[in-house]
């Protein structure tokens, strides 16, 4: 007989850190209670490239409350500066207008920020360039793009393909300038003990910070320990250190002691919290009659920070999408004197599936086929970029699944030809994809506490993705018990080394080590161990990647009503159908999904970092003019996902949902408003204007 | 500039003192040591502040201490008994209306605060006639009353769900505080 054990993996579970959230209790980086701390408010750059001449710091030393005034003059020498991003206060050179120059240190956060707007700053302004144009003639190929890939690909003759295609698309496309805005600021709080550093970070990865710190500080990485229980979101973010956790821990060295806390203002966060770079893309299908792909080119120009490289891998999902022989792409990027782009929710993949996925649905209209019918019909048997058999691959039956749950079969596909009280209708599908991979360097730590329960231990970090209870889950399956058996212990490097909570990995490479601990630990101790009784697992990387091609996928479906008079775009209908593999929770990934496409519905109608490039600026850095969607903005939005296990995905069978939700919604959304209104917008975000025809 | 003020704060009297320049948010957070309401934007922009000030809503990042002195306020944390859950932070559970949960202390507070804004017939954007478009709240009233408080986790469909449990399944919500 088999025991049915509670709360294990695949059942639905009430979030194991809820009833702390419900209640505020749940300490997040700012609330752990310090003894005596000093508040930290920064001094910030207000030119955009040039270096400063004077600093004056006079009255505000001696200001009230004060207890260090700390410039590139007297700051402490950093042992690594490598990473220009992090290396600051080291010279008086200004890349940027919003980087760090400076920091008070006071008895309360007022007296800190009065006392920074006394400092004074002379500056010699060199000629900067902020803005990113397509006709900019300093772009330039980086050696590779984010995640390792290629710069350019090339199979075939496209460009030969093209032109002799019966029917051509040949568009260019934009996505905007975003901002990841996790409603917890990020923050640190740091202090030095002797020679030890200890930091509360909000952070996706607490070794990843030790790890990233060390050689910054010159210390060995088991000098440094982070501490991170909770997070409120992150985004990418979060994902790598950014300037303030060293300006926080630089500071903790003149504090005699003391902690330093320093929590970002919402206005501080868009010039030193990393952001989604713009995109300009160029795409050009060429098909027969019937639609049948020949050949797809994906051209990208984004920018990156001169003072650091961050190349967005925008042009990858086009390189294994849909069936083409003859297929090209390039990322081409700007070296702007701007804060330092970083990752974004589903980076690459979320701007770079808006540009191909309205081509596809220009390429269907031009066809005069559906546009689920185009997709199907240009399916590849392989993955077409490396020859590989896709692990899984589940596109057709999560369009199908959503054309039937949708009502898509009803569509009437002429546009603007739905006018009801004054508001056109429309609706649109596009398609969803996100790569599944794992990482490797996670360790995990199983120890039986107590006869029948066990502590689990690893470093991961819950940012809002349920990984506390999701990888309690996990423990309870591998161990055979009962999720309320599990004494799950996350978020602090005194744990086990764990990789970032990030490109949808968390979930399957923490869970590897988890189900490599439980089995270590049954192979030594049995069904009957020892109280006291413990053992780790580490889990190595995924075998099947060799041989096979994993991706998620997906389907969106968006349903919009545009103003006929005022242009007002509202999104009254999604419906997101994932297939990504295993799900471990049925309830927290319903939300990662949703809130996946809610980000999404936030890139089509809303978010735009406005940068005034004779400044260097970014003008609406807050949520008074930085839009993010609001409740009234999400109106019936569904998530569904196939029943499914990927064997190909190791022992977990789950392949990763914190991105595959944003990917695809704005174009379904851009699409569905075509159908609205017979007007194509290829630029985000769709804002009313547009549709004043 | 200090100034001495009394602030009941979840049935308990605190007595401090306080920069004239002092935020109620940063009064609680950073002077009585009460974390429970967030900092999100600090300028009234996010609601993850969001406390109830003698049983009404408020961005309390927009409010100074010092003019609040002797107000009784109500965090998420002091909204039921140590041992029990306030039905609206049960259902927010239920419906799994949250996912980092930095912004749901407010959301929370939002909510009771907003359902009884309703009930004393405070009409919304979306209401039409002279009041409330009738009770329970429908879907858009609630939608349109809770748009103060972002979320970017993108909770909103199942915060709507949760504020929709607890107007049904507790009416007494909608006349306690």
């Amino acid at each position: 007989m088999t025991v049915q054990h509670t709360g294990t993996a695949g059942q639905d579970l009430e979030r194991i850190d809820g009833v702390a959230k419900v209640r505020g209790l749940a300490p997040y980086a700012y609330e752990h209670q310090v003894d005596n701390p000093l508040y930290l408010h920064p001094l910030q750059a207000t030119i955009s490239r040039g270096r400063i001449e004077t600093i004056d710091t006079t009255q505000a030393q001696a200001a009230p409350g004060v207890v260090a005034v700390m410039t590139h003059l007297d700051a402490p020498r950093l042992a690594g500066t490598d990473d220009a991003e992090l290396a600051i206060l080291q010279s008086p050179a200004v890349g940027f207008r919003g980087q760090f120059i400076g920091a008070v240190l006071a008895e309360t956060p007022e007296a800190a920020r009065a006392a920074a707007a006394l400092v004074r700053v002379e500056y010699t302004e060199e000629p900067h360039e902020a803005e990113l144009r397509a006709d900019r003639d300093d772009l330039y190929a980086p050696e590779q793009v984010n995640a390792g890939f290629p710069t350019d690909t090339r199979d075939g003759d496209p460009e030969s393909a093209i032109a002799a295609a019966q029917v051509v698309v040949d568009q260019t496309y934009t996505t905007p300038f975003e901002h990841n805005n996790p409603m917890e600021p990020h923050t640190t709080v740091a202090q030095w003990v002797g020679d030890e550093l200890v930091l509360h970070d909000s952070t996706q990865g607490v070794h990843p910070v030790r790890q990233t710190l060390a050689p910054v500080f010159g210390i060995a990485p088991e000098k440094i320990r982070v501490i991170a229980p909770n997070v409120g979101g992150g985004f990418g973010s979060k994902g790598v250190p950014h300037a303030h956790v060293v300006l926080t821990a630089m500071a903790a060295q003149r504090s005699n002691g003391r902690p330093v806390k320093y929590a970002l203002t919402r206005q501080q966060m868009f010039f030193l919290a990393g952001y989604r770079t713009p995109t300009i893309q160029h795409v050009r299908l060429g098909a027969d009659a019937s639609g049948q792909l020949s050949g797809i080119i994906h051209d990208v120009i984004e920018q990156t920070s001169r003072i650091k490289e961050f190349a967005e891998q925008t042009a990858v999902p086009a390189r294994m999408m849909y069936a083409a022989e003859n297929r090209a792409t390039s990322h081409r990027v700007a070296k702007l004197d701007v804060p330092v782009p970083s990752w974004m929710r589903a980076p690459g993949e979320c701007p770079g599936m808006f540009g191909p996925e309205v081509a596809m649905d220009e390429l269907a209209e031009a066809c005069g086929i559906d546009p689920i019918e185009l997709r199907v019909l240009n399916e590849p048997d392989i993955d077409p970029e490396s020859g590989k058999p896709f692990a899984s691959r589940h596109l057709v039956e999560c369009l199908r699944e959503g054309a039937r749950r949708f009502g898509w079969a009803d569509r009437d596909p002429q546009p603007r030809s739905r006018l009801v009280d004054g508001w056109y209708t429309g609706t649109g599908v596009a398609s969803s994809t996100y790569p599944a991979r794992r990482q490797t360097g996670n360790t995990a730590r199983i120890r039986h506490d107590r006869a029948g329960r066990y502590s689990v231990q690893i470093g991961a970090v819950d940012i809002g993705t349920g990984a506390w209870t999701a990888l309690t889950q996990i423990a309870a399956e591998a161990l055979g018990c009962n999720a309320a058996d599990i004494d799950l212990q996350i978020g602090d490097t005194d744990f086990p080394v764990a990789t970032v909570a990030g490109g949808s990995t968390g979930t399957t490479s923490w869970g590897a080590a988890i189900i490599a601990a439980a089995q270590a630990f049954r192979d030594r101790h049995g069904d009957q161990p020892a109280v006291g009784a413990h053992a780790e697992g580490e889990a190595g990387e995924n075998p099947a990647a060799q041989e096979y091609a994993l991706h998620s996928f997906g389907a969106q479906f968006a349903e919009v009503q545009v103003h006929a008079d005022t242009g007002e775009i509202r999104v009254s209908r999604m419906l997101g159908v994932f297939s990504a593999g295993r799900i471990i929770n049925p309830r927290t990934a319903r939300s990662q999904f949703l809130g996946g496409m809610t980000m999404g519905l936030g890139m089509a109608l809303h978010e735009n970092s406005v940068m005034d490039p004779r400044f260097g600026m970014i003008v609406n850095h807050d949520f008074a003019e930085y839009h993010i969607p609001t409740n009234a903005d999400v109106r019936d939005m569904e998530a569904v996902w196939l029943d499914e296990v990927d064997e190909h995905a190791g022992k977990l069978g789950a392949r990763g949902i914190g991105e595959i939700g944003i990917v695809g919604a704005a174009a379904a959304i851009a699409n569905a408003a075509y159908h609205a209104t017979g007007i194509r917008v290829r630029d985000l975000p769709l804002t009313a204007d547009r549709f004043l025809a | 500039m200090d100034a001495e003020i009394t602030l009941h704060v979840d049935g308990r009297e605190r007595t401090f003192t306080v920069d004239t320049r002092t935020t109620l948010l940063d009064a609680l957070r950073d002077r009585l040591g009460n974390t429970s309401p967030k900092k999100g934007c600090d300028h009234g922009q996010c609601g993850a502040c969001t406390v109830l000030v003698e049983g009404r809503r408020i961005n309390s990042c927009l409010a100074l201490a010092v003019a609040h002195d002797g107000a009784t306020l109500t965090t998420a944390a002091g909204l039921a008994d140590e041992t029990d859950l306030h039905p609206m932070q049960r259902a927010f559970l239920d419906q799994d209306g949250f996912q980092c949960g930095y912004c749901t202390p407010g959301q929370i507070c939002s909510a009771v605060g907003m359902l009884q804004e309703a009930n004393a017939g405070h009409p919304s954007a979306v209401s039409t006639g002279d009041g409330p478009t009738g009770t329970p709240l429908n879907d858009e009233e609630i939608r349109e009353r809770m748009s103060g408080n972002l979320c970017r986790c993108g909770a909103y469909v199942n915060i709507v769900a949760a504020i929709n449990q607890a107007q049904q399944a507790a009416p007494q919500v909608r006349q306690e505080s």
